[in-house]
């Protein structure tokens, strides 16, 4: 790169966190993945009732959280579970996110990159379970580490063609929540996708 | 839009749409926002180079399409998906079509593409039977209203929220507040049970990745994600002008495409799919991909040496954000289904002449589109060069015809120029000596608008000789470029610069074999007229006499710099260049090269805060910012910025005979401004543009006097 700041992981965590929260998203530093998953339970207690685009078959309890995590590797999502014991209201889910079209309360994924310059995430999202939890979700939580953080989505074609590379791939850049101008170009957050974006922003893995 | 019509009926639909308050407002709004959103959006980056490497990516591939299309099959296919080549639009409709029958899709959601616009892809899968959904909310919107985009970023942006709410409310029977995210909400829900029962998806794509057969699309909405994770069948319409090789080139241009369509420094989503990728309902584990490359005169295009830099647009939309004459009507009256400038453009080629041949000449040649376009297309060259070619084909209308044939000699035009002389004599007013009374036959009312100035008595080709002072030991000698607008209606501007050269112990001479510059040709898509006038002005002047020809017309200076070098390419290249090279417009000359100190203005008409109107051709065509505001000042007056300064004043010569009433809209905007600064005096520095302002003020009795330069430095 020409540029001279291709920085610290300190500063490129700096920037993406400016980037970021220009665009509206939360970006929570946290020390780890056991404080990025008590913050998140912590949004989630305090989240108002989902609001349900399409009636359900089945009756829910109006105070059940549904928390869709599919893409946390097997020991991370064990240790989830273990902490919403202590939510009795939280309903963690990993699989079968078609059986809630009217939405869910939240969805938690791993970024497998952010990218200072714009304040974007880049999800792996080839499993179908992964997308379906960051669009039908009302709150995005998104885990990444800041030594994830690249400079410039330039910086990383790299690392950009391999994600890409190979059939069934589908690779997803997100920056900030889903949004609109289409009327009288007023912005307006949360069209078809999640109303919000939380970025936990972890010094370790 | 879509119906054949003669200008007449498209004159009216102009009307219409300048009578509709609302979409006034919301496009002048829209304009002087953008403005700013660009501006910040931009603010410490380098756009030419950035516009410049865009440019360079989109010029290559374009350049090896039939390659990358190759390619991008080859990998696509071998991962399953099935890749179809369209050569027409209804191939491509037909391809469509038969995929939703083979996979019995009835339902089809869609996400926003300009592709399908183009093709007119929901009319014939509608009328298939099929249930078609939009779920972008401005396409939504507009579909519900049975009208196409406005806009190709924005499709709603010619409605208000009230209008929306009105629609919302018949769409889902209860009454719906015109407060904006709550219809936003409403779109969510009413549209979260199409994608959850769509059968297909289609969607557009902004990119194809020929190295790994990826498609990447970027929306705001999120809407393109459920299209391509609900339904069994994922379909991409896919223009083969967005073929890329690599992701890397994808990123460069995704650099420029969100900051310069809306100022976002990236879109929320950019997805990259190299399908067909898991979807659990799918019998085989996996989504039905296919992608539908289109050609429909693409290759075509590609392969023409002018217009092939058409291709290298990246669907940004900017040149629409801009334009002056987009401002005034919108996007439905500025593009059949491409919108703005490349809408001029492309209409043409995608759904031909008769749906162009109006269109094409809606446009004031500012060149303001030329100055944001992502691509770096040269687009109002492009907008008179199909002009010209349409008129080739369907033959030139009389008024165009003659025009030409006099402009070719100049001793017919001059002689022409002097019977109207005699023949306005009549309609002069008589207490205001400059202006015709009444129009002279040939114009109709409608072009009252502004008061026109009469034909000089004299024109400065005869006063010359009494004017010129031989000057020993000049400090330079210019060959003066008058122009016909100040030869023949405005000699003032000339001898009041003929006072200042003299104080400035200037040589002047003035070729008297000079003709029009030939851009009135131009502009009414003669160029062979244009082209036989560049060579006689060629001839005319004697380029080893002379330091620089300088000319008081910023039009005539842009067009003589860039314009007749083109022009004369295959003719007198070395000529036109050495000609071109010695050309400065007068502001330029006077406070660069001459470097003059204070003016003679300096003393009683001191003092007034002075407005510029900067002419199109001298901000855009030359770039020239400077040179003027610092001759404001240094004749004693306070120069005044505007917002709209480097904004068209509607002139656009035969645009403000052609299209009257958006000219007057355009300038009226102008004048506002200029009013609203406060100014005593607005000058600039074109004829065409005095004669478009003067004559406006007037008309409208707004409080300010408007000149040219030279009169305000030597009165
Ligand atoms: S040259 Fe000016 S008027 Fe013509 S299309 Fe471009 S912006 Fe519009
Ligand atoms: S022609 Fe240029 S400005 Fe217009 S949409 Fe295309 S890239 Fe954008």
């Amino acid at each position: 790169m020409v540029n001279t700041t291709t920085g610290s992981t300190k500063d490129l965590a700096a920037t993406f966190t400016q980037k970021a929260s220009l665009v509206s998203a939360f970006v929570h530093g946290v020390q780890d993945l056991t404080e990025a998953m008590d913050k998140t339970l912590e949004l989630l207690a305090q989240k108002p009732p989902l609001d349900p685009q399409m009636a359900s078959g089945k009756k829910r309890n109006p105070s059940e959280r549904i928390l869709a995590a599919p893409n946390l590797n097997h020991d991370t999502f064990l240790q989830l579970s273990d902490r919403c014991g202590a939510f009795p209201h939280i309903h963690l889910i990993r699989d079968r996110l078609r059986d809630f079209p009217g939405g869910i309360d939240m969805g938690v994924t791993t970024a497998d990159f952010g990218i200072a310059d714009t304040g974007t995430l880049v999800i792996n999202s080839n499993d179908e379970q992964t997308r379906l939890a960051t669009m039908l979700c009302e709150i995005h939580v998104a885990f990444l580490t800041t030594s994830a953080i690249r400079e410039t989505a330039f910086a990383m074609t790299d690392e950009l063609t391999a994600l890409v590379t190979g059939c069934g791939s589908y690779t997803a850049f997100v920056t900030g929540a889903s949004r609109t101008a289409d009327i009288e170009r007023v912005l307006a957050i949360g069209v078809h996708g999640p109303l919000a974006l939380h970025i936990m922003l972890m010094e370790k893995d | 839009m879509g119906k054949k019509q003669d200008i007449s009926a498209y004159r009216k639909r102009l009307d219409t749409a300048l009578d509709n308050q609302f979409l006034r407002q919301a496009m002048d709004k829209f304009a002087v926002a953008y403005r700013t959103s660009r501006e910040n959006a931009f603010a410490q980056i380098d756009v030419d180079s950035l516009v410049k490497q865009v440019a360079d990516v989109k010029a290559a591939a374009v350049e090896n399409m039939t390659a990358l299309l190759e390619q991008f099959t080859h990998k696509a296919s071998a991962c399953g998906i099935h890749v179809h080549l369209a050569d027409s639009a209804e191939d491509a409709n037909r391809i469509i079509g038969e995929i939703a029958q083979k996979t019995g899709s009835k339902r089809i959601v869609k996400s926003k593409s300009m592709t399908a616009e183009e093709i007119h892809l929901n009319r014939w899968l509608e009328n298939l039977g099929l249930e078609v959904t939009e779920t972008d909310l401005g396409e939504w919107i507009v579909q519900l209203r049975k009208e196409g985009p406005s806009h190709m970023v924005m499709p709603a942006i010619h409605l208000s929220r009230f209008q929306v709410a009105d629609l919302f409310s018949d769409v889902t029977g209860t009454d719906q507040d015109a407060e904006i995210d709550r219809l936003v909400k409403v779109a969510r829900k009413e549209l979260r049970e199409k994608f959850v029962q769509a059968d297909m998806g289609i969607t557009g794509a902004n990119y194809a990745l020929a190295d790994t057969g990826t498609i990447g699309i970027a929306t705001n909405e999120g809407n393109a994600r459920l299209v391509t994770t609900l339904p069994k069948v994922h379909v991409a319409l896919v223009g083969i002008d967005k073929l890329l090789p690599t992701i890397a080139d994808a990123l460069t241009v995704n650099r420029i495409l969100p900051k310069n369509a809306t100022g976002q420094a990236i879109t929320s989503y950019v997805t990259w799919i190299t399908g067909p990728s898991e979807c659990t309902t799918a019998p085989s584990g996996k989504r039905e991909m296919h992608i539908v490359f289109l050609d429909n005169g693409r290759k075509k295009i590609a392969a023409d040496p002018v217009f092939s830099q058409v291709l290298q647009c990246v669907r940004c939309g900017a040149c629409a954000n801009v334009c002056p004459v987009y401002r005034m009507v919108g996007g439905h009256q500025m593009g059949h289904i491409y919108i703005g400038a490349i809408g001029l453009i492309t209409t043409y080629f995608f759904h031909g002449m008769e749906n162009a041949k109006n269109l094409v000449q809606n446009c004031t040649n500012c060149g303001a589109c030329k100055a944001v376009c992502a691509g770096g297309i040269d687009l109002p060259h492009l907008i008179k060069e199909i002009h010209a070619r349409i008129q080739d084909e369907a033959g030139h209308p009389l008024q165009s015809l003659l025009l030409g044939k006099v402009l070719k000699s100049r001793k017919l035009f001059h002689s022409l120029l002097r019977t109207a002389h005699l023949a306005q004599k009549p309609l002069l007013d008589k207490k205001e000596k400059p202006y015709l009374r009444h129009l002279p036959m040939i114009f109709s009312s409608d072009h009252n608008f502004r008061r026109l100035p009469a034909i000089a008595d004299v024109p400065f080709r005869d006063r010359f000789e009494k004017l010129h002072q031989p000057v020993k030991n000049p400090r330079f000698t210019i060959a003066l470029f008058s122009g016909c607008v100040q030869d023949f209606v405005y000699p003032e501007h000339l001898e009041a610069a003929m006072r200042g050269f003299v104080q400035h112990n200037i040589d002047v001479t003035f070729p008297m074999g000079q003709s029009c510059c030939g851009l009135p040709a131009v502009s009414m898509g003669e160029k062979s007229a244009a082209r036989d006038v560049a060579l006689q002005n060629l001839d005319a002047v004697d380029l080893d006499g002379v330091d620089y020809i300088v000319t008081l017309c910023a039009s005539c200076a842009s067009h003589l710099t860039h314009g007749v070098p083109k022009l004369l390419k295959h003719y007198a290249p070395e000529k036109a260049a050495a000609f071109a090279d010695k050309v400065v417009p007068y502001s330029v000359f006077m406070n660069d090269i001459v470097g003059i100190a204070s003016a003679d203005s300096a003393g009683a008409n001191a003092g007034r805060k002075t407005a510029f109107h900067s002419p199109c051709h001298l901000c855009r065509g030359l770039g020239i910012h400077h040179a003027p505001h610092a001759l404001i000042e240094k004749s004693g007056n306070q120069y005044v910025p505007t917002d709209e300064e480097e904004t068209c004043c509607g002139f656009g010569g035969s645009f403000s005979t052609t299209f009257p009433a958006v000219s007057n809209e355009i300038l009226t905007r102008k004048l506002d401004d200029v009013t609203g600064s406060g100014a005593d005096l607005l000058v600039t520095e074109c004829p065409g543009c005095v004669l478009q302002l003067r004559g406006g003020a007037a008309k409208q009795g707004r409080k300010f006097t408007v000149c040219h330069l030279s009169e305000l430095l030597y009165p």
